[in-house]
């Protein structure tokens, strides 16, 4: 069990050296670097020579690489170069603020999600069930840029219930977040649902026809019974995974949906940086993304061999 | 008044036509307290449909169309699961064919049992807890109350079925319904079973209902017995009877076809394949499959007739008079030619996978220093209880596993890899055709791939060929264009045994190939390997936990114990005078229709105060000796030799009658 613990432990960091020498490469491949990017039209003669210099551009690939990881360890991510700050304090507010937001979309969207596949499960193409099912599907076709759209539309401008744009600052409190962000997180929720409840919705079907649970009712355990003891703990254990999936494919949702929204988040902000052709800014996002993304995976894991216990007293 | 009352049910399926298809045809059973019925049919009979019907449990896409079955006067079909709940695993209750799936995977052993209780009981929390003890040591389970803690994985095959016993006696049952209790099972596991079972019936007067499609089971453990086919019962009576002097022409055939250990011969197996429930026109079930079938048989449908007191048959023209047990010798004489394989104490260990798994610890030793060689058209049957490791040999052996020491001499390979010839000389036949056959490809297409990758044939030559082989292993032509899934579990594994040969193989293993079918064409699939590897001079390694097929086929026998060798020998001296208690004690367990209630030795688990034994069997042996413990015994006998210090000649070699 430890050695199980400790072995997708380590498999994470090594996830993450991994990201993190792919997002370096990546850019290095780029042509031109991050000067000539970020001055553009200026980037030549002196101006750019001293850019250079004050980047520390002209040592070799592998030694900037091995003192941006050593920096990122120890906390700096180094300093943007169209806000000329360090990008540890322009990232942390916004990192929170997309940390809310999705806490919002995943807390309201999970329970649903579970809830509702199982309910689909429970009576498989009855009405019901083509009615969740039909619906789950059309909500996981639609792009978020155009449910977030018809969203507004409906909740904003037509009936006026909250303001379709965010005008609130990114140092804004927690609690005023959570409140602008009814909007974008029903966005998310959408998709986010619809994924997990078609999981839990076959996975509580493939129970169902288990041997297990033909073996209960056999001996003579009352319906209910069987759906909480024998049917949801075993159905709910395979969504695990697929729910830590789903809630880091959040990220790459929250890009599109922040800019929809005007969000001042960590999605934003990667837009913005590309925009600006901050290098080391867009560097510092992509990296944080992967570890979100990676954090998300083992928690998701870990849980699941805490809850499972097949996995948890393997060959114990 | 009888305990359970089945009258006139039949139970259908929708057929294409929405007209409705009889699975369960006109059924009556009656079953009192005390007593114990065993149903025996092939797959596909509708023996497990009647058995769920007397649990008052129709599945989704079956109807219930007539008749009813009852316990206790109760109806138990029609009614909602609400009313059952009382009866089902209280005063009626079922043990299912698998326990390994029927448990749930995500509760401990001890709740499984204690819902049992409190559904079916008034006894406080203090109570149950110490009655599920005593149930888990009442089916002889070690250490109960550590075993209550456990999850269903953490139990071995056996035990889980021990478990599900215990399950089913948690409600203090009336009555017992028995889905194949047993299969899957080792036979030493087995008897154990078996006994708790037919003591449960002596002891309390359970009532026993025993669905199997193993007659040797149906013997030792159920006084009548009722043959069913495609739906019906044809016939029934008392076991004894029945068996000795079967009068339906599908009992007798069905009775016939099983291979006996004392005769060593391999019987006839049933023609054609059982009627489904769509192409049943009329006239007898059995008629298009019955060598005896008249005119009478094929215009209307016998109903089930009195022969003698208490014996019914449904045949217009029953056959009277004892069975006779024929068959022809499969192994014929003894191969004498050059070995094609041999292995020198070839060693597997076992890793954990994966990239962690190397730092695990030392690796796990699953099969120690074998040494074996089998010859030119020689069969040697490998058998061993259920991890001792003989499929791992199997795939040691094919390369799909690697080898830890020793070494394996096979064809078209010098070195310790394989190429392409060994390959090719070496196939492999599996246990279950539906999984070993790719169910996307035709016929055609999967004889033809050894054909296209071993042999440089052109298209024409490979249809010849595949043809050829088709008719080798008796399948019409027909079959080419047709996929795995229209086919039956017997002509599936002729499939497989047709690509086996396609490879011109030099060396074939079969890794329990008969297990998976009915018993019904089991003989016909073990022929076929003779016919075809003994004639063309193929060195064959038979690996099956049917004692009596392995000796019907084979002319000599190897059996493992936990991965090393304990005996070997000409298949007949092995089986008439076993030299390693070991061996014994396999060949005692198997239970055949004709041996019901034998004497029998019955196997204990490991003794705890025997550590790091010098012989491995030394801790479960009835005879063990101090000298087992101390030294590793070595090889006693010349031909027919056993790894056992109790085999040379200290004691006179007991012959066994089984």
């Amino acid at each position: 069990m430890f050695r199980l613990i400790v072995g997708r432990a380590a498999s994470s960091v090594v996830t993450l050296v991994l990201i993190s020498l792919v997002v370096f490469i990546g850019l290095e491949l780029m042509p031109g670097d991050a000067c000539t990017a970020y001055l553009g039209r200026d980037g030549k003669g002196a101006v750019l020579d001293s850019c250079r210099e004050r980047m520390g551009l002209n040592r070799p690939a592998s030694e900037r690489f091995l003192e941006w990881g050593g920096k990122t360890l120890s906390g700096d991510l180094g300093t943007s170069m169209q806000r000329d700050r360090p990008i540890t304090e322009i990232v942390g507010w916004r990192l929170r603020n997309t940390l809310v937001l999705s806490a919002v979309a995943a807390l309201a969207g999970i329970p649903l999600a579970i809830l509702l596949g199982v309910m689909a499960g429970l009576r498989r193409d009855g009405p019901l069930d083509l009615f969740i099912s039909s619906t789950a599907i059309v909500a996981m076709t639609i792009p978020e840029f155009i449910s977030a759209t018809l969203l507004i539309l409906i909740f904003a401008v037509s009936l006026g219930w909250t303001a379709g744009v965010v005008t609130i600052g990114y140092k804004a409190p927690i609690l005023d977040l959570v409140a602008v962000s009814v909007l974008p997180a029903a966005t998310l929720t959408l998709i986010l649902a619809a994924h997990i409840m078609r999981m839990v919705r076959s996975s509580v079907i493939d129970v169902l026809e288990s041997d297990y649970v033909l073996m209960a009712r056999l001996k003579g355990v009352p319906w209910r019974q069987i759906v909480w003891r024998h049917v949801l703990p075993n159905s709910l254990l395979p969504a695990i995974s697929v729910i830590g999936l789903t809630i880091a494919w959040l990220l790459g949702g929250v890009v599109i949906v922040e800019s929809v929204f005007n969000y001042p988040g960590l999605g934003r902000l990667a837009v913005d940086a590309v925009g600006d052709r901050d290098l080391p800014l867009v560097q510092a996002i992509a990296l944080l993304f992967g570890i979100i993304y990676v954090i998300t995976n083992l928690a998701a894991d870990l849980i699941a061999l805490l809850l499972n216990p097949r996995l948890r007293t393997y060959r114990t | 008044m009888s305990l359970i009352d089945v009258s006139g049910l039949t139970i259908g399926i929708r057929g294409p036509d929405d007209n409705i298809l009889p699975v369960v045809d006109a059924v009556d059973i009656s079953v009192g307290e005390g007593e114990s019925l065993g149903i025996a049919g092939e797959s596909g009979s509708g023996k497990s449909t009647l058995l769920l019907a007397m649990m008052g449990l129709v599945k989704t896409g079956l109807h219930h169309l007539k008749g009813q079955s009852r316990f206790d006067g109760l109806p138990m079909l029609g009614r909602n699961d609400e009313d059952l709940n009382g009866i089902r695993g209280g005063r009626l209750a079922l043990i299912p064919q698998n326990a390994g799936t029927a448990l749930t995977p995500s509760m401990r052993i001890g709740r499984q049992i204690e819902e049992s209780l409190r559904l079916h009981g008034n006894l406080t929390a203090e109570v149950r807890n110490r009655r599920i003890v005593d149930l888990l040591a009442r089916v002889q389970l070690p250490d109960p109350v550590e075993l209550a803690q456990r999850y269903p994985h953490q139990l071995s095959g056996g035990q889980l079925q021990r478990v599900a016993i215990a399950m089913a006696l948690a409600g203090e049952p009336k009555a017992l319904l028995l889905d194949e209790p047993t299969t899957g099972l080792d036979v030493t596991t087995q008897l154990g079973i078996l006994d708790l079972l037919a003591d449960l019936r002596r002891s309390e007067g359970v009532a026993l209902i025993c669905v199997s499609h193993d007659l040797g089971v149906i013997a030792h453990l159920c006084h009548r017995l009722a043959v069913m086919y495609a739906g019906s019962i044809v016939e029934s009576g008392a076991t004894a009877e029945i068996l000795a002097a079967p009068r339906h022409p599908y009992a007798r055939a069905l009775i016939a076809s099983i291979p006996r250990i004392a005769n060593g011969l391999l019987p006839q197996s049933i023609p054609g394949r059982p009627a489904a429930a769509a192409d049943r026109a009329g006239g007898c079930n059995f008629a298009p499959r019955c060598v005896a079938a008249r005119e009478a048989c094929r215009a209307s449908a016998p109903a089930l007739q009195p022969v003698a007191e208490g014996h019914q048959v449904a045949c217009f023209f029953p056959t009277a008079g004892p069975l006779s047990l024929d068959g022809t010798n499969a192994a014929g004489p003894e191969a004498t030619g050059t070995p094609v394989l041999r292995l020198v104490d070839v060693s597997v260990s076992y890793q954990r996978p994966g990239f962690f798994g190397r730092f695990s610890g030392p690796p796990r030793q699953t099969v120690s220093k074998v040494s074996l060689s089998v010859a030119r058209g020689e069969v040697l049957g490998l058998v061993g209880e259920s991890g001792s490791g003989k499929s791992t040999v199997l795939r040691a052996i094919a390369g799909l596993w690697p080898i830890s020491g020793g070494e394996i001499v096979k064809p078209g390979s010098t070195g310790p890899g394989h190429s392409p010839e060994s390959r090719r000389a070496v196939q492999l036949i599996f246990q279950n055709p539906d999984a070993s056959l790719n169910p996307r490809h035709t016929i055609e297409e999967i004889i033809a791939q050894p054909l296209r990758l071993y042999f440089d044939m052109k298209p024409v030559e490979i249809r010849d060929t595949a043809l050829r082989l088709l008719a080798d292993v008796n399948l019409d032509p027909r079959y080419l264009a047709r996929y795995p899934g229209q086919l039956s579990g017997g002509e599936r594994q002729r499939v497989a045994i047709a690509r086996a040969f396609a490879a011109k193989p030099e060396v074939l293993l079969c890794d329990e190939i008969t297990s998976a079918l009915d018993v019904s064409v089991q003989a016909s699939v073990l022929r076929l390997i003779r016919d075809l590897g003994i004639a063309r001079g193929v060195a064959t390694l038979l690996v099956s936990h049917d004692l009596a097929a392995v000796r019907a086929l084979s002319h000599r026998i190897a059996v493992l114990y936990r991965g090393e060798l304990v005996e070997v020998g000409p298949a007949a001296d092995v089986c008439a005078a076993p030299m390693h208690p070991y061996t014994k004690a396999l060949l005692a367990a198997v239970l055949e229709p004709e041996a019901g209630g034998l004497h029998r030795i019955r196997l204990a688990p490991d003794r705890g105060d025997i550590q790091n034994p010098a012989c491995a069997f030394a801790p479960r042996c009835p005879d063990c000796r101090e000298i087992c413990v101390v030294t590793r015994p070595e090889w006693q006998g010349a031909e027919h030799q056993a790894r056992c210090h109790l085999a040379d000649g200290q004691r006179p070699r007991s012959r066994l009658s089984v």
